[in-house]
């Protein structure tokens, strides 16, 4: 099962809404994933200079402000930071990957959640309604977001094992679908110096795709890469900082639907979700091909 | 004319009324709005009244249909008009993956595309789409024909028993034991009468037939790498 969303908005009057209506998408898909949800949105890019990290920490009454203090002090800058539930966003002055050996030297409990320009994920277990609650998703503005609520199969049903997962700066990857050939990748992208840090599959794909991008491949090399070497059938929404991409496999069992209008693009695994969105009725609606990337970005 | 709300009544009183319907009752044009893409609408009719759907489904709208006409104005989700024994189910807009599959007879006519595996495992439904199809479309069809517009996607027909395709425009690949066969006098009859049955502007002189070339409805080791 697993349920996916994403709703790209191509009017203003829908990016203020777009997180009222991609909540409304991803409560929809309940029935579909029980077990956990989570969500990425495009916004609010960082100011220049400055990178924004959402991180993530088990305890809900984690001292940010003073993370946040610590962080500034030893990057020489101020740190913004904004608490989301058992989530906070984070605007970092300077390089990411000074940020990074920071966190992970000083901080190791945290964890990296998301890092770029514009991305926010957020997701938890728990029913989407809860996680919708949780992060207060309904006042969330934003150019576009995807969404995923997940019914667990192949990994524990934890926070770091839910989607979406991040693939690299401002990328995201959600997943409906169970990959068989996960073990052994994960075990070539550890040797190649991927970090995954569950044994989840979806991240083993988040990975596969991290190590293509980072040897230089586009995001549509990397995504036709992965028809080969991803066992697995799958549907994969991938959010980029412009857009975002969705990847059937081959023998596209896993059901998507797309639904286009002149103020939105949007997919769901089932039409259901994408119904309330306003025009609806009029949208033209197909299902995506198998093997056959749909991008989508602003130009 | 009978209209139920969805945004006011549930699915299961609609389908409920629907299924209640006697022999012989008044009851036979029904209209069904906001659907919202719901599953299941309209599923197990067994009464030959008419049911307009006004907007787009979930899965399996029109399943195990007997003798009712439905109309869907908009998208089908999965299995449209899956094991259809009787009756017509027609689609104005685009159907998800798997149409009219096991269907065992009755007609299916999508005015739109149709997305992979249309007819799989068909039973004796007749299908027409005005569109293209997917891929593994009539995969393990048994009888019945599928008879499509546009183009087919890889595999058609793949497995095949005793099911005709008519195809007018291209296929990508045909699937395993499925090959073209010769268009006689009686195809072109019979096609003609299914076109113009499903309402579809179209002549039967322009397509090709495909079914099975019956070597791999036994394992025969001469055949083993056709598998």
């Amino acid at each position: 099962m697993c349920g996916i969303v994403r709703l790209y908005c191509t009017t203003p009057e829908m990016e203020r809404k777009l997180g009222d209506y991609l909540s409304s998408m991803l409560i929809e898909m309940t029935d579909r994933g029980p077990d956990s949800a989570g969500v990425a949105f495009y916004r609010e890019p960082a100011p220049a200079g400055h990178v924004k990290v959402t991180l993530f920490a088990g305890d809900s009454d984690y001292d940010w402000s003073r993370l946040a203090a610590d962080l500034g002090e030893a990057l020489g800058g101020d740190v913004k930071v904004s608490r989301h539930g058992s989530h906070a966003v984070l605007l970092v002055p300077g390089a990411f990957e000074a940020a990074r050996a920071y966190l992970e030297e000083k901080h190791p409990a945290l964890r990296l959640v998301s890092a770029g320009d514009t991305i926010e994920i957020f997701k938890d277990t728990g029913l989407p309604e809860a996680v919708v609650e949780a992060f207060s998703l309904r006042q969330m503005t934003g150019t576009h977001a995807l969404g995923h609520t997940r019914m667990a199969t192949e990994s524990a049903v934890t926070t770091a094992g839910s989607h979406p997962f991040s693939t690299g700066m401002d990328l995201c990857l959600v997943h409906n679908g169970s990959l068989s050939n996960h073990n052994r990748l994960r075990a070539f992208l550890r040797k190649r110096d991927i970090e995954i840090q569950t044994e989840n599959d979806t991240e083993v794909a988040a990975g596969y795709l991290t190590w293509r991008l980072r040897e230089g491949d586009s995001l549509e090399e990397a995504l036709t890469a992965g028809l080969k070497d991803l066992d697995g059938f799958y549907t994969f929404a991938v959010g980029t900082r412009e857009g975002f991409a969705v990847l059937r496999d081959p023998i596209a069992c896993k059901h998507a639907v797309m639904a286009e209008t002149d103020d939105w693009v949007a997919m769901a695994t089932e039409y259901r979700a994408i119904a309330n969105l306003p025009g609806s009725d009029q949208a033209r609606i197909w299902e995506p091909a198998p093997s056959q990337i749909y991008s989508w970005s602003r130009s | 004319m009978i209209d139920v709300d969805l945004a006011k009544s549930d699915l299961r009183s609609l389908n409920s009324r629907l299924q209640a319907v006697s022999e012989g009752s008044n009851e036979t044009e029904w209209r069904v709005l906001n659907p919202q893409g719901a599953h299941a609408v309209a599923v197990g009719l067994t009464q030959p009244i008419r049911v307009e759907v006004q907007g787009h489904v979930g899965f399996y709208c029109g399943g195990m249909n007997q003798m009712a006409e439905i109309v869907v104005q908009g998208h089908a989700g999965p299995g449209v008009a899956e094991n259809m024994m009787s009756g017509k189910v027609r689609v104005t807009g685009n159907a998800s993956q798997s149409a009219g599959a096991t269907g065992h007879g009755g007609l299916l006519v999508i005015e739109g595309d149709a997305s992979s595996r249309c007819g799989i495992s068909m039973k004796g439904i007749d299908i027409v789409v005005k569109g293209s199809v997917g891929h593994m479309s009539a995969f393990m069809a048994q009888t019945g024909r599928l008879v499509i517009c546009g183009d087919a996607g890889d595999d058609l027909g793949d497995s095949i028993y005793e099911a005709q395709i008519f195809l007018r425009g291209k296929v990508g690949r045909l699937g395993a034991d499925c090959i073209e066969k010769e268009m006689r006098p009686e195809h072109m009859e019979a096609l003609q009468s299914l076109l113009d049955q499903a309402g579809v502007e179209a002549k039967a002189t322009e397509f090709r037939r495909y079914g099975s070339a019956r070597k791999l409805y036994n394992f025969n080791v001469d055949h083993a790498d056709s598998y």
